[in-house]
């Protein structure tokens, strides 16, 4: 019985662990094939933004979350449900802007960097960005433009790591010319 | 965890991505797929390494065959293989009915002709898993209607 239970923690953890290493071996290629980080981070972020407008579908298929009021409801979504069913995390919210529309998700540990260490040769490397994109892809499948960005990493010697999103503005429906 | 339709919208990406960026000749040459592979193998490595650490030792190759199919198989893609056949002299074929990630594609013949591109880096996943287990070996698969699709595993004797 015991046996079992242990088999089942094992491939959960296996599972997570496929996805880290996948990601590992795609970071690794992309800075084989750009010579410098700053073009790895734009593809890493285009690649986040394609995997996010459809992860978004996946989401709210499996969650069942309404639409969210603001954008205190949309971190805390964000935080509690989104991380939680694909990452197995749960960062926390801090550093809120006055105005309402920054905030900070803390990670305490990132799933992603979990055998990775960065060498020098690619300090300016934002080796999550892929999180980024699929935050922007998947916010602006529902109407929200955002800017997500990492100002600390685990990986450049940072106690946790933290990505700040900026709320730009609401996505109006675009109407083809003609229909009213 | 629904970490499954993460590492498939992963790995669809990867693969546009290394086609999007290939250059002038290298789809033709193969590199793209390559590639894929290559990746596969290295993923395939690590995850054998983690995966193993605490299993029996295995008896030979057949039972080594074997843990892919099953466990292997199960922790990568939710399923196992559904059939394995073997000549005994180091040929073996795997064969899924229902590959993860051939299903969103078509079922049947439809885009059979880029199905080779979403099975480069399972192939190297093979390789890679065989390879850290002690096995050398080439992986090659072949689709004749999706989403169904068998892994060639060609076991080289050194």
């Amino acid at each position: 019985m015991s046996r079992q239970a242990n088999r089942g923690t094992e491939s959960k953890k296996m599972s997570s662990e496929l996805f880290t290493l996948t990601y590992g071996a795609l970071v690794t290629q992309l800075c084989k094939d750009y010579e410098n980080d700053e073009d790895v981070n734009k593809q890493l972020d285009r690649m986040g933004y394609n995997i996010g407008v459809r992860l978004i579908e996946d989401f709210l298929a499996r969650s069942n979350v309404g639409r969210c009021h603001d954008f205190r409801e949309t971190a805390d979504v964000i935080a509690k449900v989104a991380f939680k069913m694909y990452l197995g995390i749960t960062p926390s919210i801090t550093n809120w802007s006055p105005a309402g529309d920054e905030f900070s998700l803390i990670l305490e540990n990132n799933p992603l960097v979990d055998f990775v260490e960065l060498p020098d040769s690619h300090s300016s490397l934002i080796y999550s960005n892929l999180l980024c994109g699929v935050l922007r892809g998947a916010l602006e499948m529902v109407q929200m433009a955002v800017e997500a960005k990492f100002v600390q990493d685990t990986l450049k010697g940072d106690g946790v790591t933290e990505i700040r999103m900026r709320f730009l503005r609401r996505i109006e429906d675009n109407l083809p010319a003609g229909e009213e | 965890m629904a970490d499954e339709a993460l590492f498939l919208l992963l790995h669809n990406e990867m693969v546009s991505g290394v086609y999007k960026s290939a250059e002038q000749g290298e789809v033709e040459n193969g590199r793209c797929i390559t590639k894929l592979e290559n990746m596969g193998f290295r993923v395939g490595q690590g995850l054998i390494e983690r995966f193993t650490k605490d299993t029996a030792r295995f008896k030979d190759e057949l039972d080594i065959m074997k843990f892919i199919c099953k466990d292997f198989w199960t922790t990568v893609f939710k399923k196992q293989i559904d059939n394995l056949r073997t000549n005994h002299q180091g040929i073996y074929v795997l064969q899924d009915n229902k590959f993860r990630l051939l299903t969103q594609l078509s079922a049947g013949k439809q885009y059979l002709e880029h199905a080779s591109k979403y099975l480069a880096f399972t192939c190297g996943l093979i390789r890679g898993g065989l390879s850290n287990l002690g096995i050398k070996s080439i992986v090659t698969a072949e689709v004749s209607s999706m989403p169904a699709c068998k892994f060639q595993v060609m076991i080289q004797k050194l």
